[in-house]
């Protein structure tokens, strides 16, 4: 295992003296998402002095990570039992932190079929809006008693408070895999993909890259043998999801915005304003587009779904996130104020007025 | 120490005209079907933890949104408290109505709006029971993963106030894990969605926030479910120890070799006989502890993780291993677990039941120290435990018509959640806090996190209509009970080593 060291009370230190002067801070582990999201302007607040694995039994299923762990060093240290975070989460940058994943909430490749960042996360360490270092969830499975504050964090982007320490559920890795191949055109493979679906299939990630229909099959020796048989495709080489996940496909060089567009499962095919690659079984885009934002939004919202740009924005203010309708916004606004009465966590990092 | 509310230490509440009310709610909504008398309203006093009681002012059993949507804007603007309830089958009095208050029953929401194969979705009214979406999904082979024991009677609203689980979490995840798209309606009456039929929504997660808040937020109206193919096949092991500490072990080596069950259970002595008398499964009576395994999913690899299971229950030195033969013996094994709670029933006049999670490594100790605490408080208990993840059910046989019994097995209850907290688990996995656990909130959540807890509400209800007085103690209770609780260990027995 890498350092551990538990800065805490630096942390808390840095927060309260924040809050008694009404300071903005700037939330960072590496900075690999710091292109995701508005710029925030403040002292910066960095979490990778806070680091280390706090605890992991194997057979408990669970890893206690401190905030500025490297997610490398977490990746490593359960792989070494034969285990994983099966969110696959991208890492985005040399040096992503388990805070970042967290805060930043995004899934990689087998999230479909195996869940979300949220979905592994099973309690946190807090430093609130109210100077406090607070414990929500645990390192238990099944935890209902109080709000789910732990999940909530998930995605939050650092704008509800400092997230200092996480329990996250882990698993065994899949027996067999096999990475396939399969030409044909994004219509085709996104009819099978719908049949597929529906059929107990050890699936694990389905992309359309323009080409052809790229697929993982994860489980038992006997399941992976025989979903590979019926569908009869040539062999992929292994990388291609790492590829995918991280953003190095040839698809990424595009310069043009990338845009991620999250959809409901059998979204039919969508014509859209620029080169675009299928994931997750169809329900998520990528878009590589120059067209206006509120064009690209129009067309994920009238799919049912929503869309985030992953390029820095101008000095227009927008935010890269979906707006929300008004009334969602207010309780947001509500929420926040209660949790960051003093508005000090990365303000205006989702949206200019949150 | 009583539950019920108690305006000195958990708040005081508007007082309410009943009749003044009931003639504005008739006036307002004169299609509202509205319960007024007393001997219409009993039926409604109490839950699934029906030890606890109080008839509910009025009740209203509202059959469309814009109803609900004008009783809340009234309500509201009244400040009347309101309480919701689904099929009322929750164990730890979250439904349990308020004498000052309108119970809002959402059973008759029943339709299945919508069932989606190809993206793999159910849209449903919050009052729809869980095991009718997987009935109605069945013909396209799909099937709604968490199975609460109550399935068979138990709504969707209600699972996703309270974060419903079952015995297949391990590997399916619970309620929060299996939903993409809430529907609420905000105490003042608004009309807000939380999550979409995309696997993720702009904004913070607030699907997961409302997840399990015990109808504090706000008021489910309409649920959209994740649908998963239906395993093609589930094989159960059932294997036999003699001591509960090796049947926990072999729980952790089973996980060790790599293999997730679908289901993961267990059962102590008591348990095993309680459910053996009434149930006829063919277990091993005399056995200390036996496990449930069950493998799903594709044949082949359910045939290779049997082998593999049965060789690491041997290992773990089981007496015995069995494979259901068929699904006849499958589903016997199960319907032993599954009625363990009514079979327990049969052993006592009454039984309480507890819901504590901890770290499996620590089950040898609390069970020990739940041994020691039954004889300290002269109670049997009976242990029946989700062992896959932790979630113990200890099932404590009491006798309400013997004078201070009930007392003597909430106490019991609350030492058995304080031990679970002790060794880093917490006071509830499945079954919420409701009204039962309020006091033992103070055990696992310091002063801070309360506070926290309270500002998420006042974000969503600063009124406090919504549900008044459960899931989160106020700091006046927890400072009451802190004192009580002291005074209490002081009780029976106090030559007893004490957890």
């Amino acid at each position: 295992m890498g350092i551990s060291i538990d800065a805490s009370g630096q942390l808390l230190e840095q927060v309260v003296e924040a809050l008694a002067t009404r300071s903005p801070l700037r939330i960072q582990g590496s900075d690999s998402k710091a292109h995701l999201g508005r710029p925030v302007i403040g002292e910066t607040l960095d979490t990778r002095v806070h680091r280390g694995i706090v605890s992991y039994d194997p057979t408990e299923l669970v890893v206690t990570v401190r905030a500025g762990t490297s997610l490398t060093e977490l990746e490593q240290v359960l792989d070494e039992q034969g285990q994983w975070l099966p969110c696959e989460a991208p890492h985005l940058g040399a040096g992503a932190t388990v805070g970042g994943m967290v805060a930043a909430g995004l899934s990689g490749p087998r999230r479909p079929w195996a869940g979300s960042v949220r979905d592994f996360v099973l309690g946190t360490r807090l430093i609130t809006g109210h100077g406090k270092h607070l414990r929500f969830g645990g390192e238990v499975m099944k935890n209902v008693a109080g709000y789910d504050v732990s999940r909530l964090m998930a995605g939050s982007f650092g704008c509800l408070g400092v997230i200092t320490e996480v329990s996250l559920k882990v698993l065994p890795k899949p027996r067999a895999v096999a990475n396939l191949r399969l030409q044909t055109d994004v219509a085709t493979a996104l009819r099978l993909l719908a049949q597929w679906g529906q059929q107990p299939l050890p699936l694990s990630a389905a992309c359309h890259d323009g080409e052809a229909l790229h697929i993982r099959l994860e489980g038992g020796e006997g399941s992976v043998a025989s979903a590979r048989d019926r569908l009869g495709c040539e062999t992929l080489e292994p990388g291609f999801w790492e590829a995918l996940r991280e953003h190095r496909l040839a698809f990424f060089a595009d310069p043009r915005p990338l845009w991620r567009l999250s959809l409901p499962n059998a979204t039919a095919p969508l014509t859209l304003p620029g080169a675009q690659l299928v994931d997750w079984g169809g329900a998520q885009r990528w878009l590589k587009s120059e067209a206006p934002l509120e064009e690209v939004r129009r067309i994920a919202s009238q799919a049912g779904g929503h869309a985030t740009c992953h390029a820095l924005q101008g000095d227009s203010g927008e935010s890269p996130f979906h707006p929300l309708p008004p009334l969602l916004m207010r309780y947001h606004q509500q929420l926040k104020t209660q949790l960051d009465p003093m508005g000090i966590f990365n303000p205006g990092r989702l949206y200019a007025d949150l | 120490m009583n539950i019920l509310y108690d305006e000195r230490v958990d708040g005081e509440l508007p007082k309410v005209d009943k009749a003044a009310l009931l003639a504005s709610l008739r006036e307002r909504m004169p299609d509202l079907d509205i319960l007024h008398r007393d001997e219409d309203l009993r039926p409604y006093e109490c839950d699934g933890l029906s030890a606890y009681r109080t008839t509910p002012m009025l009740v209203a059993l509202p059959e469309r949104i814009d109803q609900v949507q004008a009783l809340l804007r009234l309500c509201h603007a009244q400040r009347v408290p309101v309480v919701a309830r689904g099929a009322g089958t929750g164990l730890s009095g979250g439904a349990l109505p308020l004498r000052q208050g309108v119970l809002l029953v959402m059973a008759r929401f029943n339709r299945i709006l919508e069932i989606s194969p190809e993206g793999r979705f159910a849209r449903v009214q919050p009052g729809v029971r869980n095991l009718a979406i997987s009935q109605t999904a069945a013909p396209y082979g799909l099937y709604y993963a968490p199975d609460p024991s109550s399935q068979i009677a138990c709504s969707i609203g209600g699972n996703v106030a309270e974060n419903a689980g079952g015995v297949h979490c391990l590997k399916y995840g619970l309620t929060v894990h299996n939903l993409l798209k809430v529907d609420i309606l905000t105490v003042e009456g608004e009309a807000m969605t939380l999550g979409s039929e995309a696997l993720d929504s702009p904004g913070f997660d607030l699907l997961a926030l409302f997840t399990g808040s015990e109808g504090m937020l706000g008021i489910v109206t309409e649920v959209t479910v994740k649908l998963l193919p239906k395993p093609q096949v589930a094989k159960v092991l059932l294997a036999a120890f003699d001591s509960v500490e090796r049947a926990g072990r072999a729980v952790a080596d089973i996980i060790a070799a790599g293999i997730i069950p679908g289901g993961l259970e267990m059962m102590d002595n008591l348990a095993i006989r309680a459910a053996e008398d009434f149930i006829h499964a063919g277990y091993p009576v005399d056995a200390a502890a036996i496990l449930l395994c069950e493998l799903d999913g594709v044949e082949a690899d359910v045939h290779d993780d049997c082998r593999r299971v049965g060789q690491v229950l041997e290992q773990a030195g089981a007496t015995e291993v069995r494979l259901a033969r068929d699904e006849a013996e499958r589903v016997r094994f199960w319907a032993g677990r599954k009625n363990a709670f009514p079979a327990v029933g049969r052993l006592s006049p009454d039984y309480y039941c507890m819901d504590g999670t901890i770290p499996r490594r620590e089950l040898p100790g609390v069970l020990q120290g739940i041994a020691t605490l039954s004889v300290e408080y002269g109670l049997r208990v009976a242990n029946v435990f989700h062992a896959g993840d932790g979630n113990m059910h200890p099932l404590i046989l009491f006798d309400a018509n013997r004078p201070g019994e009930l007392e003597r097995a909430e106490a019991l209850g609350g030492r058995i959640l304080e031990l679970c907290v002790a060794v880093g688990g917490s006071i509830t996995g499945e079954h919420g806090v409701g009204r039962e656990k309020i006091n033992q909130m103070c055990a696992q959540f310091n002063a801070d996190e309360i506070t926290l807890f309270h500002g998420i509400k006042a974000a969503f209800d600063p009124t406090g209509l919504l549900n008044p007085g459960k899931n989160i103690p106020t700091l006046h209770r927890c400072a009451e009970f802190g004192a009580m609780h002291v005074h209490m260990g002081q009780l029976p027995f106090p030559e007893l080593e004490r957890f």
